[in-house]
């Protein structure tokens, strides 16, 4: 026993110092994503947002986590209390778990597994279980309708996520979250898939639940939707979910679409800046457009939601499909072919 | 080793209890969520047999689709009203028979094969050689050509089991307006961009 402890005591603080490395830095970006979101939106619409906690108001964030922190945790009278609790930790726990696959430079990972994008679209597919959980379990109208309209949502846009990411599969030959970036050295994949880096940056809005797509959330119709009961420190857990997945949606793009960590010419003074860089610029280029987005749109209509996801996406990204192997297969560019 | 055999009885025990409380529990809530933790760990026994592609597929196809239309239709019961476990006896037997044909099947192809599982020939042809391929890899290249016939057969029952459904639940409703988009999109002339004038407003 004492000879295993040896064995695995200095592995497991490595993989546990390694976590923390993602984690925390994913924290402060949560707090920096929240912050950047409400100033967008706040220039969009000629306001200042959050400007008296700290020097430009950057404080504002965390002293709003403060207050949920001190705040009651309501549990409702007649919910399933077990249930209510557990959902806000898988969300959060489900959506950071997917981060341990995100290459943020060459070799820079925790995890470089070999299906590595399958990964993050089966833990991204498990993130409505927290959704439909908390509307279950909240026994009460709102969250219900609301968890009911979040999962088929989602489950809807999966399916052109899915078809979109075969069409960049198809090109890499690999499964490997590493050797799609490798792949892009020469071209990134948004210039030859263009329709469809538009299908996945659609897809991923509505699969994240943000505006023009927060049916789930719609305050006019549903209060706020699956989180109407929750409080306190369940909410601020739903939140950082919350945040964290449109984080990763952007990493996602960004890792499908904009090539990861390369630079964008492989010249002198670009490619001697360091990967991770490159990569965080990217990130936060595609969280901007997602804020201007939630800025712009307006909300859509839950039959044009469904419309757009069945009716457009679905065949077009299913048609991407059949093109792109298509004219991979007959002009021998297909790797491993 | 240890480790492995350590989170081998990690997930096949949460397979067992989970398994039990699918159908011990008396919310049907309740059973799909223990359902689909079972599932998960399935997952995860899969990862521990280093085929990892097939407990991403079970995680994406069981846990993230199906699953979620199960808890779907199970959430919208009024189950309240529906459990009744006084007559739960009367499922024993049967549940003991099929118990004991399990056993016995298995039982039976132990005995014959005398625990020696290396000389049965299930395929008719010997697999290719796997060394040096990802199992992703190993899986699509005898998927596509030695059993192109039954992966096709499979999806065209698929096909058919999908449109059987939506024939049968598709109902024409009379008097419903629709939104055409493609028409809405092709009006012309009945939509002008007006650039309004300030206190002079326009003519309609």
């Amino acid at each position: 026993m004492i000879s295993l402890a040896q064995t695995y005591f200095i592995e497991v603080m490595t993989i546990i110092l390694y976590c923390l490395l993602i984690f925390v830095p994913l924290l402060l970006g949560v707090v920096m994503a929240l912050y950047a979101d409400r100033k967008i939106w706040a220039a969009v619409q000629k306001r200042r947002g959050p400007n008296v906690v700290g020097p430009y108001g950057l404080f504002q964030v965390p002293a709003d986590g403060l207050k949920f922190i001190f705040k009651e945790i309501i549990l409702p009278d007649g919910s399933d209390k077990t249930v209510f609790l557990i959902a806000p930790i898988i969300t959060l726990a489900l959506s950071i778990t997917a981060w341990a696959v995100v290459p943020v430079q060459a070799g820079v990972v925790l995890a470089n597994i070999n299906v590595g994008i399958l990964y993050i679209f089966a833990i991204s597919s498990l993130g409505v279980y927290g959704i439909l959980m908390a509307g279950w379990s909240s026994n009460s109208k709102y969250p219900f309708f609301g968890a009911l309209r979040s999962a088929a949502q989602m489950v809807s846009y999966e399916v052109s996520i899915g078809f979109v990411i075969i069409t960049v599969l198809l090109c890499v030959g690999s499964l490997n979250l590493t050797e799609i970036v490798m792949a892009q050295k020469t071209m990134w994949f948004f210039i030859p898939l263009f329709p469809m880096f538009i299908v996945f940056f659609i897809s991923a809005l509505a699969e994240t639940n943000r505006p023009p797509f927060d049916l789930p959330e719609a305050e006019s119709e549903l209060v706020a939707g699956y989180q109407t009961e929750y409080s306190g420190m369940p909410f601020v857990l739903f939140l950082f979910g919350e945040y964290i997945n449109i984080l990763l949606m952007c990493a996602m793009t960004t890792i499908l679409f904009l090539g990861g960590w390369l630079p964008p010419i492989d010249i002198y003074p670009l490619n001697a800046v360091p990967g991770f860089v490159w990569f965080l610029l990217k990130v936060i280029f595609v969280f901007y457009l997602f804020a201007m987005v939630k800025a712009f749109v307006p909300r859509y209509r839950y039959d044009q939601l469904m419309r757009l996801g069945w009716k457009v996406f679905l065949p077009l990204s299913l048609f991407a499909v059949v093109a792109t192997s298509s004219i991979l297969f007959f002009f021998n560019l297909a790797p491993g072919m | 080793m240890t480790a492995q055999l350590l989170t081998f009885y990690l997930f096949s025990g949460v397979i067992l209890i989970s398994s039990l409380m699918v159908i011990s529990t008396k919310n049907p809530v309740h059973s799909v969520l223990f359902l689909i933790l079972s599932f998960l760990n399935a997952a995860g026994l899969f990862v521990i047999l280093h085929a990892e592609f097939l407990a991403m597929i079970l995680i994406i196809v069981y846990v993230g689709a199906v699953a979620v239309l199960f808890l779907f239709v199970v959430m919208m019961l009024d189950f309240k009203t529906s459990i009744n476990k006084d007559n739960i006896l009367q499922y024993i037997p049967i549940g003991i028979l099929i118990g004991v044909v399990f056993i016995a099947e298995l039982i039976i192809v132990l005995i014959n094969t005398k625990f020696d599982l290396s000389n049965i020939q299930v395929l008719p042809n010997p697999l290719s050689d796997f060394t040096g391929k990802s199992n992703t890899e190993a899986i699509g290249s005898v998927l596509y050509t030695d059993y192109i016939l039954y992966f096709q057969l499979s999806g065209v029952i698929l096909l058919v089991a999908m449109i059987g459904s939506i024939v049968l639940t598709l109902r024409e409703r009379v008097g419903v307006k629709r939104q055409v988009v493609s028409e809405q999109l092709q009006r012309q002339g009945k939509i002008d961009l007006v650039d309004v004038k300030s206190g002079k407003g326009v003519d309609i």
